[in-house]
């Protein structure tokens, strides 16, 4: 069995970019330190021989629930656009999204 | 501890719906008695004032039109501040839902008004409920309620603590490793979380979907059975929703224990706190007084619990958390665009502990890292729950603590993540099988605090699970009191 991979500055840097998190030099120290610890004492999970095991997504077995297509009202469109920090006729407002980095 | 508004959630619904007492006055009651501990608990984050009478003069007018209110009639409740409350904040202590307030109820909330319940204000937490001492609310720790340098555990330490205090007879926290039952445990509360899919999550902000559940704080075991009653069962607003009859779990509180089969799990009594243990094991020696057959169990799988539950809650939790983007609702922090405005409100919104998640969950997630982290902690809850399995042939019930310690000092595991991680070990494996548990005070560590002793059942076995508990809560009730 191969040894579980470790955690490093590098991983938590590329994380919080997953994340769009955004860490400074500190914080970025701390974070690998504690979050390494976490991984370290994940490795009794990690080196596990489960082989044949299958994966528990969820507790307890369920199938997929259906309803009936029925129109019904939803959401009051106005109170929940009064709780967008932006809005423009009736729609959510967002600052520019074409020409962004990826 | 002054008493509330007075007594028992059952005692007061009889009252009101009695006419012995109005529901308004026992609003005022609740209400003097938050302002009061307030200062020194800071157990809530809003207090519902004027939205508590008007619900409570509902009541009493409906009891003068000759209506019956429901079963908590006038009966203050608390809710974790994760619990979405319409046109009322609902923030989870995070500041990215500063001043937010929900254009819906949750399921539970709309089920206790149904059921005559005035709902009082809302409780402090750990943020996202990420936390097990309530010290990463963005508002400031709570504080426990016997002793104001401890913490009152976590993460729905604010519903603990107001409970533990007697300002509210019941209230509501959410249980996703524990955050239920070890903040009950540290207060001197009953404290239960449901079989999964029990208790609708609708209107729960999200955190891990797999085990998130809603449960009861109360004084009494009957009390909790009584809250349980009105928010489980079925529904449609919530696909993991169990369609199944809800478990009577009044019914046979007196019923004892006779030849119960209950098995005392080494895994809960070893390696914790000597004088949590001694009680755990005087708990075992009374059910076994009172007629049940008590035998030691090991469940070595469980050792496995804690870090499976590091990696698949923060996993879900990356996901879950990734709708905080300043767009819908929350804060959003300016910038030029969209990507980076999405960075810097998650990088202002989210505390330490949160951000520490999200990356640890998106660690587990992410290429490379994906077979050897999050799909073994999957295979591992698999190892669990048939471990578990295995253990309820043999017996009806598993005994053992709630929290590896009596409550601890406000700092004192702030510092190491990892550490503080460790106060969930006793609960995490009924979260990551589904199952139900519960925490029954019973007796105090040496340090005077209170303890909790952990009853866990399989899959919609709280009915046995609560005969279990009444008859603990008995039995403590003859030595202490």
């Amino acid at each position: 069995m191969t040894e579980p991979p470790s955690l490093g500055r590098d991983d938590v840097a590329h994380v919080a970019r997953l994340a769009r998190l955004a860490l400074g030099e500190d914080e970025l120290e701390t974070f690998t330190n504690q979050l390494a610890r976490v991984i370290e004492h994940a490795r009794d999970v990690a080196a596990l021989d489960v082989e044949g095991v299958p994966p528990t997504t969820h507790a307890l077995p369920v199938c997929n629930v259906l309803r009936a297509d029925d129109p019904r009202p939803g959401l009051d469109h106005e109170e929940v656009l009064a709780a967008a920090p932006a809005t423009e006729d009736g729609r959510f407002k967002v600052p520019r999204i074409v020409g962004e980095a990826p | 501890m002054t008493p509330i508004a007075a007594g028992s959630a059952l005692d007061v619904a009889r009252a009101v719906r009695g006419g012995e007492r109005t529901a308004r006055s026992v609003t005022e009651a609740a209400l003097e008695a938050i302002a009061a501990r307030e200062p020194e608990l800071h157990a809530f984050l809003h207090v519902a004032a004027d939205e508590a009478r008007v619900a409570a003069d509902a009541v009493d007018d409906a009891l003068r039109a000759g209506r019956d209110p429901g079963p908590l009639a006038g009966v203050p409740v608390a809710l974790k501040d994760n619990l979405c409350t319409r046109g009322i904040p609902t923030t989870c202590a995070s500041k990215i839902l500063e001043g937010w307030r929900p254009p819906y109820d949750a399921t539970v909330v709309v089920r206790l008004r149904e059921a005559g319940a005035i709902v009082v204000g809302k409780t402090n937490l750990d943020e996202f409920a990420m936390g097990s001492s309530t010290e990463n609310s963005c508002k400031g720790p709570t504080y426990h309620p016997i002793d104001p340098t401890r913490v009152p555990g976590g993460s729905s330490g604010g519903s603990a603590a107001a409970v533990g205090a007697g300002l509210v007879p019941l209230a509501l926290g959410s249980d996703t490793g524990g955050s239920v039952r070890q903040p009950a445990a540290l207060c001197g509360t009953v404290g239960m979380k449901p079989t999964y899919g029990l208790v609708s999550r609708y209107g729960l902000v999200a955190f891990a979907s797999s085990l998130d559940q809603i449960g009861p704080f109360a004084g009494s075991v009957a009390d909790a059975a009584l809250l349980l009653e009105v928010i489980a069962g079925h529904d449609p607003l919530d696909s993991t929703s169990l369609d199944h009859p809800v478990p009577q779990v009044g019914r046979s509180l007196d019923a004892g224990v006779e030849g119960m089969r209950v098995g005392l799990v080494d895994e809960l009594v070893n390696d914790i706190a000597p004088d949590v243990a001694r009680r755990v094991r005087e708990a075992a020696e009374e059910l076994a007084k009172a007629g049940a057959v008590v035998e030691e169990i090991a469940v070595p799988e469980m050792r496995l619990g804690l870090s499976a539950y590091y990696l698949i809650a923060p996993a879900e939790a990356s996901s879950n958390l990734a709708r905080y983007d300043g767009v819908r609702y929350g804060l959003r922090v300016e910038a030029p665009d969209v990507a980076a405005m999405n960075v810097a409100t998650r990088t202002a919104g989210f505390g330490p502990e949160v951000k520490r998640r999200i990356m640890l969950g998106t660690y587990a997630l992410s290429a490379g890292y994906y077979d050897a982290y999050y799909g073994k902690a999957q295979r591992a809850r698999t190892l669990i729950v048939r471990a578990l399995d295995r253990a309820y042939e043999r017996f009806d019930v598993l005994l053992g603590a709630t929290a590896p310690s009596t409550a601890f000092a406000v700092g004192e595991r702030t510092a190491d993540p990892l550490t503080m991680y460790m106060s969930d070990v006793c609960t995490i494996p009924s979260n990551l099988a589904g199952h139900p548990a519960m925490s029954v005070p019973f007796g105090i560590g040496d340090d005077g605090l209170p303890v909790g002793v952990q009853v866990l059942a399989p899959a919609l076995g709280e009915e046995r699970m609560f005969q279990v508990a009444a008859a603990l809560e008995r039995a403590a009730g003859a030595r202490w009191r």
